[in-house]
């Protein structure tokens, strides 16, 4: 379908927010086939990218399996379509933008924080500058209100942007929510430049708010097949396309052909399903952008303390994109209160001397026994008895007990050691 | 240095024996939280302020504390009968490329607050010392500062292949000419992690986050580093590091003990250790939670006390 016989364009982003969920581990060969299956289905547009876009590639984010610009070449090597590739100003540069253009990308999406837009100013005008499409990501757009929203897509398309999108980087927006803003956009920036939506399932309105967003005007719609995206995932391309055929909204997009490709193509490559699962609606309900998710899950890992816990302090601290390093600190944080509150257990025990002393508490602290020779093995926040037993012979404690209690208890249980010769 | 030792040698009414004289040029935030820092000084005195706009409120603050103040520009700076041994700039990189040789010329001194990099890139508590007769310095960028002490410290005790910083700093804290050009913050940073910092490469990202009230900024150090490296080593490296840095920016703190992880799947064999940093500004001028921007202008007086004391003839500076 010619571009202009359709009335919304989809951007299929499986690449690239798909690349959080593979932990940006994506082979030349599953591009090929990714982007072959997607071309076939009539997507005009796929973006390739490290999940937090060119140059994501760290210890912070993840380091890619395969570089960026070799996928993003075999992409452009494999199909006809327009090959789109995300930059986030702060973490990549206008020298990697140069790089995936030489490489044969040719639509730049830069992303700021929805508050942030003045940051993205020489991005756009380097991707003009290289002929590139722009379009302009107002990321974790829920975290402000319509007019707002729509006085920094001014700045995007003062300074170049074609199309800014309202982005919900955090699956936040419900129904209306997504409207509204789309529609304050469209309000703000006319015929100057086209709107489009980036949806997460996290409440799992991703589709619902991606047709309301068209309703109000916009004429570009982001996807992923199979979801495969970051927190509970984007809305399907697949579902996206069934539907907007079945409301005889033009996409140019080939039903059964993008639903072979989620099915036959993708479904067979990735890990695990996107799902609302606690953590991943937690995400939604506080406003937390989706990437974070399998950080927050290897820091439960590693510190002991649940993810839907860290990703609820995160939303309460306002972290924004990009600050995943936060996640490592919160669970810390989380640790040491799990084991202050472990501590506090003692009391009922017999242990004393060990609490009140909360600032610089550590786990040597609370594995030394106090003057009733009981310690905390495990913090409250994650009682198990492997740990424990590792503690207790590691301390060599006489034996282990558990305590645990409800009410004003809540929180002071765990596993305590007592220790024979004080 | 000649303008130094004419100075020991004239000392004037209003100038306190042994102190070397400062102009800061660029009547800003930064401006005016250097002169609150650098007027605690026992080795420098600020004698002039200079901007451009007669209209500026920053010369007006520096009036009133006492310091002769002018909108005539480096024009008039140098004009001065006693032109001053150091200048600090506070203005922008355009600016300073245009003033830079001039200043030098004229045989002051500068150390450069903006991206402009003329002079070598310095941090106060790793490298000035390679650098006390540099007639131009850099002070890098404000996550530089706050991160590469902390690089340096794990590089000086085990090899570090690879190091990342991550900088996030309070929106209200980046000022227009930051958000301009915020490439020029993470490839300058990237490179002072790898020519000062001792990493063989760096990377540098920063994250502007418009929460309220402010955040106090943070950084998170990551380096890569041997399985097998001493990891009491590098705590105790680190810990010193923070005392040092910590003595010129009280509100230098890590958050946490550092972290050690072994080799991930995508780590290339290296383990790594990640290092937590809290920097709290001193609330001189600017707020506490711009600990970005107080660690510039801490870190830029305390480049001055030391090039102060450096170019003091024997016994004069003590």
């Amino acid at each position: 379908m010619s571009p202009a016989a359709r009335d919304v364009r989809i951007t299929d982003s499986t690449l690239r927010d798909g690349s959080h969920a593979m932990r940006h581990r994506f082979t030349t060969e599953q591009v090929r086939a990714v982007v072959y299956a997607l071309d076939q289905a009539g997507v005009e547009v796929i973006e390739v990218s490290h999940g937090d876009g060119l140059g994501g590639s760290s210890f912070n984010y993840g380091f890619s399996g395969v570089d960026e610009i070799s996928l993003i070449r075999a992409a452009v090597e494999a199909v006809a379509a327009k090959i789109a590739v995300l930059l986030l100003p702060g973490v990549g540069t206008v020298d990697d933008l140069r790089d995936a253009h030489e490489a044969g990308a040719s639509v730049a999406r830069i992303a700021t924080h929805c508050t942030e837009a003045d940051v993205s100013v020489q991005h756009f005008a380097a991707a003009r500058e290289l002929g590139m499409e722009t379009v302009g990501f107002l990321m974790l757009s829920h975290r402000l209100d319509p007019a707002g929203l729509a006085r920094q897509g001014r700045i995007m398309v003062d300074a170049g942007a074609e199309c800014v999108y309202v982005v919900d980087s955090a699956g936040a927006l419900v129904l209306s929510d997504a409207q509204t803003r789309v529609q304050a956009l469209i309000a703000e920036i006319g015929s100057q430049a086209q709107v489009g939506f980036h949806g997460h399932q996290n409440l799992s309105l991703g589709v619902a708010n991606s047709v309301l967003a068209c309703q109000a005007g916009a004429t570009q719609i982001d996807g992923a097949l199979c979801a495969l995206g970051a927190g509970a995932g984007n809305a399907p391309t697949e579902v996206l396309a069934a539907t907007f055929s079945r409301l005889g909204i033009s996409t140019g997009v080939d039903v059964d052909a993008v639903l072979a490709a989620a099915e036959d193509v993708v479904r067979p490559i990735i890990p695990r399903l996107p799902w609302m699962d606690r953590a991943a609606v937690v995400q939604g309900y506080a406003g937390v952008y989706s990437s974070f998710l399998l950080h927050a899950e290897r820091a439960a890992t590693r510190y002991g303390v649940p993810a839907h816990a860290i990703l609820q302090r995160v939303g309460e601290a306002g972290y924004v994109g990009g600050q995943e390093d936060m996640i490592i600190d919160v669970a810390l944080q989380l640790q040491e209160e799990g084991l202050v509150a472990a501590g506090a257990g003692l009391d009922r025990l017999g242990g004393r001397g060990l609490i009140g002393s909360g600032a610089g508490l550590d786990r040597r602290l609370l594995t030394t026994p106090g003057p009733g020779g009981l310690a905390a093995l495990t913090s409250a926040w994650w009682p198990d008895p492997v740990a424990a037993l590792w503690y207790a012979s590691d301390r060599r404690c006489a034996s282990v007990r558990w305590y645990g209690g409800l009410g004003k208890d809540h929180g002071r249980f765990g596993f305590y050691g007592r220790f024979g010769a004080q | 240095m000649l303008n130094c030792i004419q100075f020991w040698g004239a000392s004037e009414e209003g100038s306190a024996i042994g102190k070397v004289t400062a102009a800061i040029v660029g009547p800003g935030n930064i401006g005016t939280d250097l002169l609150a820092k650098l007027q605690r000084s026992e080795h420098v005195e600020v004698r002039y302020m200079v901007g451009v706009d007669p209209a500026s409120d920053g010369l007006e603050r520096a009036r009133q504390r006492g310091v002769e103040a002018s909108a005539g520009g480096v024009d008039w700076l140098l004009d001065r009968d006693e032109r001053p041994d150091l200048v600090f700039e506070a203005t922008s990189a355009r600016a300073h490329q245009a003033n830079a040789p001039r200043y030098a010329q004229a045989g002051i001194r500068a150390v450069d607050l903006t991206p402009a990099a003329v002079g070598p890139l310095v941090c106060p508590a790793v490298n000035l010392r390679e650098h006390l007769s540099a007639p131009n310095v850099n002070m890098i960028t404000c996550g530089g500062q706050a991160t590469i002490p902390l690089v340096h410290a794990v590089s000086a005790v085990t090899p570090v292949p690879y190091a990342e910083i991550v900088a996030s700093i309070a929106s209200k804290s980046a000022g227009p000419g930051t958000r301009a050009n915020i490439d020029e913050f993470t490839t300058t940073t990237a490179r002072a992690i790898e020519r000062v910092g001792g990493a063989q490469r760096g990377k540098a990202i920063i994250i502007l986050n418009p929460v309220e009230p402010p955040m106090i900024m943070r950084d998170t150090v990551f380096c890569a580093i041997s399985p097998d490296a001493s990891r009491d080593a590098i705590t105790s490296s680190v810990h010193a590091m923070v005392a040092e840095v910590a003595r010129y920016v009280p509100g230098y703190a890590l958050r946490a003990d550092p972290q050690f992880d072994p080799p991930a799947e995508d780590w290339s064999g290296w383990a790594r250790v990640a290092l937590f940093l809290e920097v709290r500004g001193n609330g001189d001028y600017l707020p506490p939670w711009a600990g970005n921007l107080d660690i510039m202008t801490a870190a830029a007086a305390r480049v001055g006390e030391l090039l102060a004391v450096a170019s003091a003839p024997a016994g004069a500076a003590a």
